[in-house]
């Protein structure tokens, strides 16, 4: 273990702003891809569902 | 019985074999993402020159390899799409486009917040740097040309033109820092000499890089399937699959 105590390791050796704006903003990115691609999935989901709905009805 | 490996050039095939691996490649980048930051973030000991500052590393270069080697794979989809006028192949370089872009978007960050405090400036425009921002900018092309395209057939075959011609770029980032004087240092890992950085160091970065590439082609097959989808959303199996799982 490189550090001895948890504000030490969010200090960063004062260099926390930089370190933790990468981890940060890439956590974030990440998260917002996989939130994206679900939203899309069930997107489509949706609105073929309500297709095939309407198909149903005029039938 | 032999396994026929074409069979999954069938996009419905391939749905469903995508539907099975993105669990699995899911929880290896979370595995290898979680084991890469802990040796990262709290084993690895502090660097003599650039202090803490360094640990920006773990996401920066694997970020960055991601982003040449999702091009590379997306090219070659291109190239396979263009000769072979396979649907899959042009779907599969389309669901591939985002995720390279973010990894871009992530490697430029990092850099820049690195670059700050160790070279005293958020951004100069030498030739890594520069290649790497035209590399976002082709990947955006890309998915920009597609969008503009309405005919989707021609669409495919015009960003896929526009891929090949920029893949040009990939070995022009990989080779900046020898080709070119630049600020950026040189390449971390190699494989003709020993590594330049201790141990703890080049193991977190190896398992972070290994978690991006889980991750990257979990996020792919994702967005490959819902392309599937979309794009075969008058079949009947989709038809099917809607009527399933829409009410989940």
């Amino acid at each position: 273990m490189n550090w001895s105590s948890p504000a030490e390791f969010f200090a960063m050796g004062g260099y926390a702003f930089y370190v933790w704006a990468s981890y940060g903003v890439a956590a974030a990115l990440i998260v917002a891809e996989l939130w994206l691609l679900a939203a899309r999935r069930r997107t489509f989901l949706r609105r073929s569902r309500r297709r095939l709905d309407r198909a149903n009805d005029a039938e | 019985m032999s396994l026929n490996i074409w069979r999954f050039a069938s996009p419905q095939a391939f749905y469903s074999l995508a539907g099975n691996l993105i669990p699995w490649f899911l929880v290896a980048a979370a595995l290898l993402g979680a084991a890469g930051l802990y040796v990262g973030l709290l084993i690895a000991p502090t660097d003599a020159q650039q202090g803490d500052a360094y640990r920006i590393i773990f996401i920066h270069v694997a970020a960055a390899w991601m982003s040449m080697f999702i091009y590379t794979v997306m090219a070659f989809w291109c190239a396979v799409g263009l000769i072979v006028n396979t649907r899959l192949s042009f779907m599969m370089a389309l669901a591939l486009a985002p995720t390279g872009a973010l990894m871009t978007l992530i490697a430029l960050w990092t850099g820049s917040l690195w670059g700050k405090p160790t070279w005293g400036t958020w951004w100069v425009w030498d030739a890594r740097l520069t290649s790497e921002l035209i590399l976002l900018f082709l990947y955006i092309g890309f998915m920009s040309l597609h969008a503009a395209i309405d005919d989707v057939r021609r669409a495919d075959r015009a960003a896929a033109l526009l891929a090949l011609v920029g893949a040009i770029n990939v070995p022009i980032i990989y080779f900046s820092v020898k080709w070119w004087n630049t600020l950026h240092q040189g390449a971390s890992v190699s494989l003709t000499r020993a590594p330049s950085m201790a141990r703890a160091m080049l193991l977190g970065m190896l398992l972070v890089a290994l978690a991006a590439w889980m991750y990257s082609i979990a996020a792919s097959l994702m967005r490959v399937r819902s392309l599937i989808l979309e794009r075969e959303s008058d079949s009947d199996w989709v038809q099917t699959i809607a009527r399933t799982e829409a009410a989940t």
